[in-house]
This record gives structure tokens, C-alpha cells and sequence, in this order.
């Protein structure tokens, strides 16, 4: 199945000689949700904004849904939602009105029976006779998501969309994201919250001093990158390894009262089952232990490191 | 053609002339109708008529004119100036609207609140001086284009600033010194001579002259040279437009 978002070569080079992208190419799949995870400054909202219009590329192009988004814009845009970053409101408009008129700029004819469903499933309703200026950030934020999906998307952008956000309304969003992609909508989400990522994303791209540096399924990353890492809290701490125990990835920590053992999460024999003998034989008596696997925070800092 | 585009930046303008109706519509007609007591009705009932029009009705047009023009500039500037300061204009740049369209919205906005401005201070006029319309159709012809053309005008400014402060300049330090100097209270011919000819640099001039012939069939200037004028200036001000949305500038990275 054809793409629905083709980026091909794109780079970026702002007017003032930085660069913010260097000739990403990038694929996203028809239905999916894409996390594009990335330090600040990374290139995230340059890559959003270069698809959705707003920045103009330097080289290469990007097809949204078969359409080029410079010379076929009409057609590329009508099918695009974007949540942007910034809470930027028409102070003074009321609810209603401000996503009606983005339904109307996005160039498609009235529809009340649609923006009352929009604002229903934003629990926006009761709001919608309110002036924007005297909602909270966290209903201005679903205001925004309104505007986006006012004119029905077939791919939305949300950059950043729980930046600021509080637990509630983060754990409602991700719910309504997961309902859009239910109803065949594709979504693109930025975030620097890696937890928002392994919660949501079935994809993940990371991008970095304007280079992406990986995407990947997420499960697949996870087990790849991916490490687990036992943990034995012994009864006598220790001065030092073993010479019996030698050859293992072993570590000492808390004084010598743990002693840590990493392995590959993917690998076959984790060789818990050996060292714990060895361990026996060694006279090294535990009263605790517990395994963790690593998270998409981990494995993140680790390729950013490995980039450093 | 994104029509319903065009509506909903219309409505979106107009609808702001609705809330801000106070400073929109009501301080220019308290403002010009202090200039028909002072200049009308106590200065003007001393002084003699010009080419046969009394001094009241004289300045008139011209009142219409300083208002059609500063506020034509104000609407429009502010309207693409304000999306721009506080970031909702990345809803309009991501939006499947051409430039085009995005300037019939704001423009056709400002131009119609002008319009409806200009209209309303003609009948308030009509209260304080007695006056006849020789050529109706042409004076609405003057309003429309001068009132689209100066709304081209401020939304270039509008683009251009990048802080309030510029916003007001080119009103302020160009746009009102130009409409006093370009015959609001008098005939050029009232000038010294070289006077007359250096005040023919001033575009304001024909629109006034223009726009006060429509009314009495009197001008300073021929109705030939006024709308051709005015037409230039649109020219200009739409290759100004052209070149805007062409490069981005201020508008896009």
C-alpha cells in the first residue's frame, strides 16, 4: 500500500545559515501512529511544518497522500490537520465559532451535526458559547485538537500535544488518539515524553540535530534496543567480582550490597539460570531480587549518547 | 476556488468590526463630526464658498476621504498583523487557501468596514450641511476602488511590521500628513504656484480631487488623470501582494 506521507531528500536551511534538517527521507504508513521523538531543537516541528505548509523546504519534496504539498497544496493540505505546539487562540471568539471557521478555511461547506460531535467528544459542548480567552490551557489545548479535526482529516499533526498538560487530560487524549486511528486516521505526534511514545506509538522515528537517526516498530526497537537487567540484593556486601564470576557482565553497586547482572533482552539464554548456580557454589547467599527491563527512555539517552 | 475560505476569513473580520464596533465605527464618526463643527458650521460659516460650493459642503469628500483612507489602512493592517503576533496565522498558512483568497478575506473585510464607514459619515454630514450627489454611481465607484486599493495598502503594512510601533508609523508619519496635505480642506488651485506642482506628487490629491468631483462635477484635476492615478496605485500595491505571497517575506521561513 502506497505511503501516505512520502518525505524524499527534505532539507532545511533557515535564512540564517542554520540547518535544521539534512535530507530526511521518511515513509509514513496509511493508519498508523508515528512518534517522532527528539531532543529540543532536533528538527521535529521544522519537519511538521515544511509538510503542513508553513516552512518552505529547501530541497527535496514531501507527497501527502499522493500529492505534492508545494505544487499540488490544495489537494495535500485539505487532507492534513495540525495541532501545533503553541496555545495561539482568537482570544475573543467564542468556541464554536473558531472551529467552524476552521472547517471553513479548510474549504469544506458548513457542517454543525460534525463540529457538535467534535466538540462532544472533546468534552468541549458546554463550552462551546465560551469566549476562548476564559478557558484553561488544557481546554484551549482540546480547542485546538477541534480546529484540527474540524474539516476531517485524513492525517493529523500533533506537535507536542501534552506539553503542559495534566495527567487527566493526558490519559483522555491518548483515548481520543487511539479512537481517531480506529476510524482510519493516521497521526503523526511529536514529543519529547518518551512515555507518550511507548504508550501510543506503533512506530517510532528519532530525529536528531536535524538527521533521523532510526525508525522502527516500537516493539521491535524495544526488544532490539532493549535491555533487561537483573538485580541481587545480597546478604554480605562485597569488596569486589568474584574471580569465579569473571566473564560475566556483572557489576557491583550500593556499596557492594547489589550485585547487577545486564543481558539482551531478545537473547535465547538469558543465563540467569547459570549464574544463579554459580553464585551458589560461590557462597554468595541473596535475600532479594528483581529484573527490569529497560524502557524507550533508556534506549533513547543510549543513541543519543552513542551519537555524542 | 476556496470559497467557503473566503467567507470564513470575511466573517471571521467582520465579525471583529462587530465586537470592537465602538472604536471601529463610532470614535471616526464622533471624530468627523467634530471637524463639521469646527471647519463646517463655526470656521466655514466665515469664510467664502470655493468654485461656487459652500465651505461645508466643500470639505465633505474630503472628510469622507481622511476617513476612507486612514481607516482602510488601520482595518487591513491590523487584521493580517494581529494572526501574525499572536501565532494563529499558522492556521491560514497551513490551510488549503491560495493567496488569493487569503487577501479577498482580509482585504474585502477592511474595504467593506471602510465602505460602510464612508457611507455612514456621508449621512451624518447630510445632518450638519445641505449638500446634492451630481454622480452618485461614480462617487460609490470613488469609495470602493480607494477603499480596496488603501486596504491593499495597509495589508502590506501589516505584513511588513513586525512590532506595533510600525504598525502606526506609515499611518501616522506618511498617510495623514498626505490626505491633510492633498486638498481635505481646500482647492490646490488655492496654493502658491509652486506649490500647485509639488503637491502633484501627492496620490492623495487625486483621490480627493476625484472623489469631490463626483459630488459637485468640480475637480482640481482631471477625472481622467484621478482614476488612472488610483488605478496605478492598485497596480502597485497588488505586484507588492504578489511579491509577498511569492517569496514568503514575513510570512513564512
Amino acid at each position: 500500500m502506497q505511503p501516505i506521507i512520502e518525505v524524499r531528500h527534505l532539507g532545511k536551511t533557515y535564512a540564517s545559515g542554520f540547518q535544521a534538517l539534512k535530507r530526511i527521507d521518511l515513509e509514513i504508513r496509511r493508519g498508523e501512529i508515528f512518534a517522532l521523538l527528539g531532543p529540543n531543537g532536533a528538527g521535529k516541528t521544522t519537519l511538521i511544518s515544511i509538510i503542513c505548509g508553513i516552512v518552505n523546504p529547501s530541497e527535496g519534496s514531501v507527497l501527502a497522500d499522493g500529492h505534492d504539498v508545494v505544487r499540488d497544496y490544495r489537494a495535500a493540505r485539505a487532507k492534513i490537520g495540525l495541532v501545533p505546539q503553541e496555545l495561539t487562540t482568537d482570544a475573543f471568539e467564542t468556541v464554536w465559532n473558531t472551529v467552524s471557521f476552521s472547517r471553513g478555511l479548510f474549504g469544506k461547506s458548513a457542517n454543525p451535526a460534525h463540529i457538535e460531535k467534535v466538540l462532544k467528544d472533546l468534552s468541549l459542548w458546554d463550552k462551546r458559547n465560551s469566549k476562548l480567552i476564559t478557558l484553561s490551557g488544557g481546554m484551549k489545548r482540546r480547542v485546538m485538537i477541534a480546529k484540527a479535526l474540524s474539516h476531517e482529516p485524513q492525517i493529523l499533526f500533533l506537535d507536542e500535544p501534552t506539553a503542559g498538560v495534566d495527567v487527566e487530560l493526558r490519559r483522555d487524549m491518548w483515548a481520543m488518539v487511539r479512537a481517531l486511528r480506529a476510524s482510519g486516521v493516521t497521526i503523526i505526534l511529536t514529543t519529547h515524553y518518551i512515555e507518550e511514545a511507548e504508550e501510543m506509538a506503533d512506530r517510532i522515528g528519532v530525529i536528531h540535530k536535524g538527521e533521523l537517526i532510526l525508525v522502527e516498530d516500537k516493539a521491535a526497537l524495544m526488544a532490539k534496543l532493549g535491555r533487561k537487567q537483573l538485580t541481587l540484593h545480597l546478604q554480605h556486601p562485597l569488596q569486589a567480582i568474584p574471580a569465579a564470576l569473571a566473564g560475566y557482565p556483572l557489576r557491583l553497586s550500593d556499596e557492594g550490597r547489589q550485585l547487577v547482572y545486564t543481558f539482551d533482552a531478545q537473547g535465547e539464554h538469558s543465563g540467569i539460570d547459570v549464574l544463579l548456580r554459580r553464585l551458589g557454589e560461590a557462597g554468595i547467599d541473596f535475600r532479594d531480587l528483581q529484573t527490569r527491563q529497560s524502557s524507550l527512555e533508556d534506549i533513547f539517552v543510549d543513541l543519543l549518547r552513542a551519537r555524542a | 476556488m476556496n470559497l467557503y475560505a473566503i467567507r470564513a476569513i470575511y466573517r471571521f473580520e467582520m465579525a471583529r468590526t462587530g465586537r470592537t464596533l465602538l472604536q471601529s465605527i463610532v470614535s471616526p464618526v464622533i471624530s468627523t463630526s467634530l471637524y463639521f463643527v469646527v471647519f463646517g458650521a463655526a470656521i466655514g460659516s466665515h469664510m467664502n464658498g470655493i468654485d461656487g460650493v459652500s465651505y461645508g459642503a466643500f470639505i465633505v469628500p474630503g472628510l469622507i476621504m481622511l476617513s476612507l483612507l486612514t481607516q482602510s489602512i488601520s482595518n487591513a493592517s491590523f487584521g493580517i498583523y494581529f494572526p501574525k503576533f499572536v501565532g494563529t496565522i499558522y492556521e491560514i498558512l497551513s490551510a488549503p487557501v491560495s493567496p488569493f483568497e487569503i487577501v479577498a478575506g482580509y482585504v474585502g473585510a477592511a474595504a467593506s468596514k471602510s465602505v460602510i464607514l464612508g457611507l455612514i459619515i456621508l449621512a451624518t454630514a447630510r445632518l450638519f450641511v445641505p449638500f446634492d450627489i451630481e454622480h452618485p454611481l461614480w462617487m460609490l465607484a470613488f469609495l470602493l476602488l480607494t477603499a480596496v486599493t488603501f486596504s491593499l495598502f495597509g495589508f502590506i503594512i501589516g505584513i511588513w511590521a513586525d512590532n506595533f510601533e510600525k504598525l502606526q508609523l506609515v499611518p501616522l508619519l506618511v498617510v495623514t500628513p498626505l490626505t491633510f496635505l492633498g486638498g481635505s480642506f481646500y482647492s490646490i488651485h488655492m496654493l502658491p504656484p509652486l506649490w500647485q506642482k509639488v503637491t502633484l506628487f501627492n496620490p492623495v490629491v487625486y483621490l480627493i480631487s476625484g472623489f469631490r468631483w463626483s459630488f459637485y462635477g468640480k475637480a482640481d484635476v482631471g477625472m481622467g488623470i484621478s482614476v488612472g492615478m488610483t488605478v496605478v496605485f492598485l497596480a502597485l500595491c497588488l505586484a507588492a501582494v504578489w511579491w509577498i505571497f511569492r517569496s514568503g517575506y514575513r510570512l513564512k521561513a
